[in-house]
């Protein structure tokens, strides 16, 4: 279908361009931005007068509980929640279960989100045959059946051997690996992170400590490999640090924080609340601002949801007790908003970060830019309307964040991909 | 965010935690309890105050002393109690908390005295009661994880008050695993509202949590710098499953190092008294000649225990 979003504000990050303009969509394509290409008639007007027009966002991390957690989600579920947040490409966890180590099973989950027709998945393989740290999965076949990465999600390799072997031979294919920094014994046991509230509510710390010794261990060991590495879910300002040094002695690493942690800190778990129950730990305020701060200045490279949706049956319970995770697919536009907001960023940083930044890491050329050519995934949104989060209004099936009842800014009122009109609201 | 065990009035509708309890709220419990522990010494132990309320004791936990005073306050004030030990019944049956709950509840209990190995789960009670509208349900903390135990930071204050009368000239010192201990956490929370000047945690780095100084306590490592001029020594019940995971190289070496003795007791204030939550590990945190001597006050303990869940059960049971 041939569609004209008309006199929207049009932001693409990539170009680094913000004004008003008319965008064409043609075949899946963006076609032409401005003036309408020769004989182009469109079937459908969107207008987007007073609407941000944008790539649609890339999520680097978003479990949609297939195959293995049905009762938890569905893609059907998740895929609708996509849409109405705005994701257009979802990078999608190895720890399903079974885990993702067989190319077999990735080829079926995207047959599978294909045949939805809503986002754009694009799987990262487990690192090692069912996450158990023990031997390599099939690392080309994997990446031939569609795979972009590969990781543990957050199970960490306990042998040391194992982990530089695996990065060796991802280093062989220059494959990318994206590593959680957990340390396999340091915190066992833990859910709150180490410090005054976890004292103060009895809750078993996990440190700081945790986080940079992995982060020791994975950057000097991608130093002697060559590995191409991207670390996860950064959770303290020492994390940062230590990447942050890495790259003074000249290391390409880059690094994600979700959505919940440039928000929140341990302070909000304030009566044991089980939807703060997350990995990483939110950590302290100062944590929380530095990571903020980080994002802001582009150091930390990625913002994404972290999207896990825990029924009911897995959060009704006492904090520790709780699965840890949060929903995020339809908060991580409003959370960019609202952390924009309360950090000074400019929009186009701030999309930069769920757009073009993303987009690199996961190594996407064809979406997270609005250039002509480009792959017609976008996202009008409101940027002026809030919305109370709540659960009716949530389309995922995980009702489980700690910003229900929260008034936040940025709505979206359509979502295309491939030039499918795929949301409408 | 209001603090579950408040009702919107600022009265108490649980007792859950003394942690952020107003000190008004602490004096009134203590002050109610007084009545009460005169009624022990009666020849008919018994008051009408909550007849033909029926009160559940949940305990997900074993535990005999709290809730046999649980239990016995409970019939003092001559309501309904039913004993339920649930890793014997429906939790072993893969029954979710709080389903035994809602059960409970379709059998018109008035009140919950639960006991729970998770950090908060009495929170998690008192929060799915409000969303259920069963506000006249009240749930008491009867120890949750590492936490709280508020009925043993209160029958200790009491105790405290009623050896040394005044809070606001004391030095008390915690001594052994706090890390560990809702007892201790509601110890420290009850001293510092009631504005007890000097309070102290003695023990090694392994048993004392992270940033614990934040909750208002001078830290001590070394057992005779913290005993010195201290008027109250409140002994923590060492586990024994603390020899495992590295925390702890030995009873023995504990002992010799923290155990509190008789030779050790001597740096405290002569007039110092020695509490202990119970049971008592003799021989590893504590000496017999300490636990049976002069200046112990650990029987009185849990005669008062009795008043103080009397004075809390009434307060909540009659509102």
């Amino acid at each position: 279908m041939n569609i004209l979003i008309s006199n929207g504000r049009v932001i693409d990050p990539a170009r680094r361009s913000d004004s008003v303009q008319n965008v064409y969509v043609a075949h899946g394509k963006i076609v032409a931005l401005g003036s309408a290409p020769d004989g182009f008639h469109a079937e459908r007007t969107i207008d987007a007068s007073g609407l941000v027009v944008a790539p649609g966002f890339i999520d680097l991390a978003a479990r949609l509980r297939e195959p293995g957690f049905e009762y938890r989600a569905t893609l059907e579920s998740e895929m609708e929640a996509a849409m109405a947040g705005g994701v257009t490409s979802l990078a999608i966890p190895p720890d399903t279960d079974p885990t993702l180590d067989e190319p077999g099973l990735v080829e079926m989950l995207t047959y599978r989100a294909k045949k939805l027709n809503r986002a754009h998945i694009y799987p990262v393989g487990a690192l090692t045959l069912g996450l158990k740290g023990e031997r390599l999965s099939e690392m080309a076949e994997l990446v031939e059946a569609g795979c972009v990465a590969f990781s543990q999600a957050n199970v960490p390799i306990i042998d040391n051997t194992v982990l530089m072997r695996a990065l060796q031979y991802a280093a062989t294919f220059n494959f990318r690996v994206w590593l959680q920094p957990i340390a396999p014994f340091l915190g066992r046991g833990g859910n709150a992170h180490d410090g005054e509230m976890a004292t103060r509510m009895g809750l078993a710390g996990i440190p700081v400590a945790a986080e940079t010794i992995a982060l020791y261990t994975y950057l000097e060991l991608a130093k002697i490999t060559d590995a191409r590495l991207h670390i996860t879910r950064l959770s303290s300002a020492a994390g940062l640090a230590l990447i942050e040094q890495a790259r003074a002695d000249g290391m390409d690493v880059s690094c994600d924080v979700s959505i919940n942690h440039v928000h929140l800190s341990d302070m909000d778990i304030g009566y044991f609340n089980p939807n703060c129950h997350l990995i990483p730990p939110l950590r302290s305020q100062r944590d929380r601002e530095a990571l903020s701060q980080g994002l802001a200045e582009g150091r930390i490279n990625a913002l994404c949801s972290d999207h896990t949706p825990v029924d009911d049956d897995g959060k009704q319970v006492p904090f520790s007790e709780a699965e840890p995770g949060a929903t995020g697919l339809e908060l991580l536009l409003p959370l960019t908003l609202k952390w924009a907001e309360r950090a000074g960023v400019p929009l186009m940083d701030a999309l930069a970060r769920i757009t073009s930044d993303p987009a690199k890491i996961i190594g996407i050329t064809k979406a997270g830019h609005l250039s002509p050519g480009a792959r017609a995934d976008i996202c009008v949104f409101d940027p002026h309307a809030h919305a109370i989060i709540s659960r009716e209004n949530l389309r995922s099936q995980g009702k489980n964040t700690p910003f229900l009842g929260l008034e936040l800014p940025g709505k979206v009122r359509y979502t295309l991909v491939e030039g499918e009109l795929m949301f409408d609201h | 965010m209001r603090n579950p065990q408040l009702n919107k009035h600022g009265e108490l509708q649980h007792l859950l935690t003394l942690d952020g309890l107003p000190r008004e709220i602490v004096t009134t419990i203590l002050d109610t309890a007084t009545p009460f522990a005169a009624v022990a010494e009666r020849e008919v132990k018994k008051l009408p105050l909550m007849r033909g309320k029926s009160v559940f004791n949940l305990f997900f936990e074993n535990s005999t002393r709290t809730r046999t005073t649980f239990e016995i306050a409970a019939k003092r004030l001559s309501a309904d109690v039913v004993n339920l030990n649930i890793n014997t019944s429906s939790a072993a049956k893969g029954e979710s908390l709080l389903d035994t709950v809602d059960n409970l509840c379709a059998m018109h209990a008035d009140m919950f005295v639960v006991r729970h190995a998770a950090s908060g789960a009495p929170m998690l009670i008192a929060q799915h009661l409000q969303h259920t509208g069963r506000d006249d349900v009240r749930v008491i903390n009867a120890g949750d994880g590492r936490h709280a135990h508020p009925t043993q930071g209160l029958l200790d204050m009491y105790t405290i008050r009623h050896f040394k009368h005044d809070f606001t000239n004391l030095t008390v010192a915690i001594v052994g695993d706090v890390l560990h201990s809702r007892v201790a956490r509601s110890q420290i929370a009850a001293l510092t509202t009631l504005g007890v000047p000097e309070v102290r945690v003695i023990g090694p780095r392994t048993l004392l949590p992270t940033e614990v100084e934040k909750l208002g306590v001078r830290v001590f490592h070394d057992m005779s710098e913290g005993l010195k001029g201290v008027d109250v020594v409140m002994m923590l019940r060492l586990q024994n499953e603390r020899m495992n995971g590295a925390l702890l190289p030995t009873p023995q070496e504990y002992y010799k190092i923290w155990g509190l003795t008789a030779d050790k007791l001597t740096l405290a204030k002569p007039d110092a008294i020695v509490m202990h939550p119970g049971p008592m590990n003799r021989g590893v945190e504590i000496d017999s000649a300490v636990a049976d001597g002069t200046q112990a006050v650990i029987l009185p303990q849990v005669t008062f225990g009795i008043a103080v869940r009397m004075a809390v059960m009434s307060m909540l049971g009659s509102h």
